[in-house]
């Protein structure tokens, strides 16, 4: 097939029917995820990619939620298991589960990481007025890398804080 | 229309750093009469100007304009080329790199050596030439304030000005735009019609322009691109009754600035040495910026070459996907052949990108012409160098790292190596001591020689001063070249007295750290009075490297070809237990410590005990130990990642590397591994005592 034919396929842009997207004014796009029976989320638009689970390469005397490396076309992406990490639930490694590439912009520097979770779920629209405040929570996940609690539905889900998991490696 | 000069400042800079170099290394060449050098550092000098001029680097203009009137005596046979005059010209030139390095970082600069040297340099013009009014004035602003003025320009151009592409019409227009302009042109100098160069301009003018508001400055600007290919002359006619008083004005300066100028000489040698002591974190500093961002210049041919072999690879894809449309058995053939020469084009490519980043090793050369001459003038030793092997091309970054270590080797080779001239007489050498900086290609690595003509390393007072240091015992018998590492242990310095050069006791053992960061080694050779060579040991580059692929249980590892002495079979007979957990492997002589890979990374592997595995012996760091590992894969060249750009640095693993079929292999970092092993074998003593002790209790 070349290259003219394929264009031609591809609908104009004003033919184009900008439907099922919701345009939020003031807030955010979150991606959720499932970690066992747990919700969580983070800003959609951090997310690289989501990959099926392949064995990556061991780093050598890595920590157990340091699975290892990935080729991810030419980077080295290591990949941290956030059920290990977070100690949410048991880690299995079935054809569901999913890595979730981020990539994690901070000041000091951009790093790219995947992160094994059970399931990618949804994608919520979350304004910033929704977001609590998780006064009194204390659970397994440090406080700096929870952004807030937000209701959907009758489900409560967990934002991450995508920046503060630059140093989730350590 | 504005363009944004600031996107071309980067270039600027690089620029002026290679006029400075440029400048540099011509002065220390410069000869009586040698108008061809003379011409290039007042080329280089020309265009620091006039760029610093363009982005309104007023400080550095200045400065740069007084270096050039005096290059430009020198140029006209004005004057005399004298070794004072070429030593304040590299004072000068370290003065400009001063302001343009101030420049790059954003900080600041020593204003007073600036300063200094400016006067300095005005003392210098106004010795030659008494009656030339010292160059423009750095304030020109009583020339701003003006009324309905009348200013008579001549200008009198060079013969060759329109073939630099000046063209005097486009000049008088930008004048008409300050003001009302009439121009007399003067035919005298118009040569008979048959000896006319049409491409030469023999007409002079004398300019008048009317204007209410135009300034000095303002005509000056109009005349910047060429007011060193013509005689300017630019007057007021109201304000000619002026002139005696500013000559006066000058007569006064002259007066301050030679009071100034001897307390100068008087603190001149102290303040270089300051500068000398600093120089090393400066430049440390330095370098760092430039591994950031930074760009390389490259040959057009290396670019072309570049080009040819996209091109080639273009068509290779083009055939193979050709083949592809409607493949079938027969055409098995070729597309084994297609596929070859992908891999050929493929291997081309990657030999010319690495090119890209190859530069010769002149680059670092450079700066020991200088370094020389400053050292031979402070120690007093008559000192020649030579440079060998300058075209050697070399890894950008290597490159980058590798200049500090070789200033050091080379400041002690002056230092310690060279001997001062009686003695050298006296032992029947010529007076003049040589170093010879030799750079080559071996193998897959670079080499580089500082090779001395001096004393030799006492093996006697290394000895000793080892001794004493506590480095080794007294009982032990080492060999010679044993004896020589040791100048390389921290805390090492034989100088009976520390001078600025060299001998506060850092320095050979970081040189030899900064070299094996690099991936290199350094040796030494030494005759008693007949000098003493250091081999600097490197690989090209820093992307690539050859490695031997190793497996150990189930993972795959990549060991450097550069580390690897040999790998070999364990017999089971030649295997020896000691002192508890150690096991020592019999290797003709030597006994080899066997580190097992698979429990130093936590790993189950497939033979675990030391007498069905094979062994990779490894050299770093003068040790030699053996690897344990499972199975002996491929040897092939691996394009090193680095592990810290999304994770962090692993003890054991210098980076990482994409396999063929897409999957990652860790690439080993050899020497640390014997210091994970030594580690080890400490935390498992130490472990072993804590039992021992709580036994003791219990």
């Amino acid at each position: 097939m070349d290259i003219q034919t394929l264009a031609a396929e591809i609908p104009d842009a004003d033919q184009t029917v900008i439907e099922e997207i919701d345009f939020i004014s003031n807030g955010k796009q979150f991606l959720m995820f499932n970690l066992g029976k747990e919700l969580y989320a983070v800003d959609i638009l951090c997310v690289e990619e989501i990959r099926s689970w392949e064995e990556p390469t061991k780093i050598p005397n890595a920590p157990s939620y340091v699975k290892g490396v990935i080729n991810i076309r030419g980077l080295i992406v290591p990949i941290i298991d956030f059920r290990l990490k977070f100690d949410v639930c048991a880690a299995e490694y079935i054809d569901s589960t999913v890595v979730m590439v981020l990539t994690i912009e901070t000041d000091e520097a951009t790093k790219t990481m995947g992160f094994v979770v059970d399931a990618v779920s949804d994608v919520i629209d979350v304004q910033d007025d929704d977001i609590r405040a998780d006064a009194g929570f204390v659970g397994s996940i440090p406080q700096e890398n929870v952004q807030g609690l937000v209701n959907v539905n009758e489900r409560v889900v967990t934002l991450l804080n995508v920046p503060a998991l630059q140093h989730v490696d350590v | 229309m504005s363009v944004d000069l600031s996107q071309f400042i980067p270039s600027f800079l690089e620029e002026s750093f290679e006029g400075l170099e440029l400048m540099e290394s011509s002065l220390l060449n410069l000869e009586q009469g040698d108008d061809e050098t003379i011409n290039s550092i007042f080329r280089a000098a020309h265009s620091i100007k006039g760029g610093a001029g363009t982005f309104g680097f007023e400080h550095v203009t200045e400065f740069t304009h007084l270096v050039e009137t005096l290059l430009d005596e020198m140029r006209d046979g004005r004057r005399e080329i004298q070794p004072n005059d070429v030593e304040l010209l590299l004072v000068s030139v370290d003065c400009m790199r001063m302001m343009i390095e101030a420049i790059r970082d954003e900080g600041d600069y020593e204003q007073s050596k600036i300063d200094d040297t400016y006067k300095l340099l005005e003392i210098a013009l106004n010795q030659n030439n008494d009656t030339s009014t010292p160059t423009e004035s750095p304030d020109d602003s009583k020339d701003k304030q003006s009324s309905n003025a009348t200013w008579i320009i001549e200008f009198i151009p060079e013969h060759h000005l329109v073939q630099t592409g000046n063209d005097p019409i486009l000049l008088f227009n930008a004048l008409a735009d300050l003001g009302e302009v009439t121009a007399n042109a003067n035919c005298k100098e118009l040569p008979a019609i048959t000896d006319i160069d049409p491409e030469e301009l023999y007409l002079s003018w004398e300019l008048t322009l009317k204007s209410s508001w135009a300034t000095e400055q303002d005509i000056k600007e109009v005349f910047e691109w060429v007011e060193d290919e013509c005689q300017l002359i630019i007057r007021q006619d109201s304000k000619l009754a002026q002139d005696g008083e500013v000559k006066q004005e000058v007569e006064q300066q002259r007066e301050e600035v030679s009071t100034v100028a001897t307390s100068f000489e008087e603190n001149k040698t102290p303040s270089i040495d300051v500068n000398e002591a600093d120089k090393e974190p400066a430049s440390a500093k330095s370098s760092k910026a430039k591994s950031e961002g930074g760009s390389i210049r490259v040959g057009v041919d290396k670019v072309d070459s570049l080009i040819n072999l996209v091109g080639e690879l273009v068509i290779t894809q083009s055939m193979l996907s050709e083949l592809g449309n409607d493949f079938n058995i027969s055409k098995l053939e070729r597309l084994t052949s297609g596929l070859e020469q992908l891999l050929q084009n493929t291997k081309e490519l990657q030999e010319s990108v690495m090119r890209i980043r190859m530069l010769p090793i002149s680059f670092a050369f450079n700066r020991f012409p200088r370094l020389i001459h400053d050292l031979s003038k402070k120690t007093g030793k008559d000192i020649e160098l030579v440079l060998k092997g300058e075209q050697t091309e070399l890894d950008k970054t290597v490159m980058e790292q590798i200049s500090d270590p070789l200033v050091h080797l080379v400041r002690n080779a002056v230092d310690h190596g060279i001997e001062p001239s009686d003695v050298r007489v006296a032992n029947g050498k010529p007076k003049k001591g040589t170093i010879i900086l030799d750079a080559y290609h071996q193998g897959g690595s670079i080499v580089i020689e500082i090779r001395d003509d001096g004393g030799g390393i006492n093996r006697e007072a290394v000895y000793r001063k080892a001794v004493e240091k506590g480095i080794i015992d007294e009982s032990t018998t080492l060999s010679d070249s044993q004896v020589f590492e040791l100048i390389f242990e921290p805390g090492f310095s034989t100088a009976k007295e520390i001078s600025d050069i060299s001998g506060r006791g850092v320095g050979m053992d970081v040189v030899k750290r900064n070299i094996q960061a690099l991936g290199g080694r350094i040796q030494v050779e030494s005759e008693p009075n007949v000098g003493s060579t250091f081999r600097v040991n490197l690989p090209l580059t820093l992307a690539i490297l050859d490695g031997q692929l190793v497996r150990v249980g189930n993972e795959t590892y990549i060991i450097p070809l550069i580390t690897i002495v040999e790998s070999l079979q364990v017999k089971p007979e030649l295997i020896n237990r000691v002192s508890g957990d150690m096991v020592l492997y019999r290797l003709r002589e030597d006994n080899v410590p066997v580190i097992p890979i698979f429990k130093l990374f936590s790993l189950s592997a497939e033979h675990e005990s030391v007498e069905n595995s094979l062994l990779v012996v490894v050299e770093a760091e003068g040790l030699k130990v053996g690897l344990m590992v499972d199975d002996l894969l491929a040897q092939q060249q691996v394009v090193i990642k680095s592990l810290k750009d999304n994770y962090h640095d692993v003890d054991g693993i210098s980076g990482a590397t994409i396999l063929g079929d897409g999957s990652v292999a860790m690439i080993l970092d050899v020497p640390g591994i014997i210091q994970m092993a030594i580690g080890r074998k400490m935390q498992i003593g130490v472990r072993q005592m804590m039992s021992s002790i709580e036994g003791v209790e219990a």
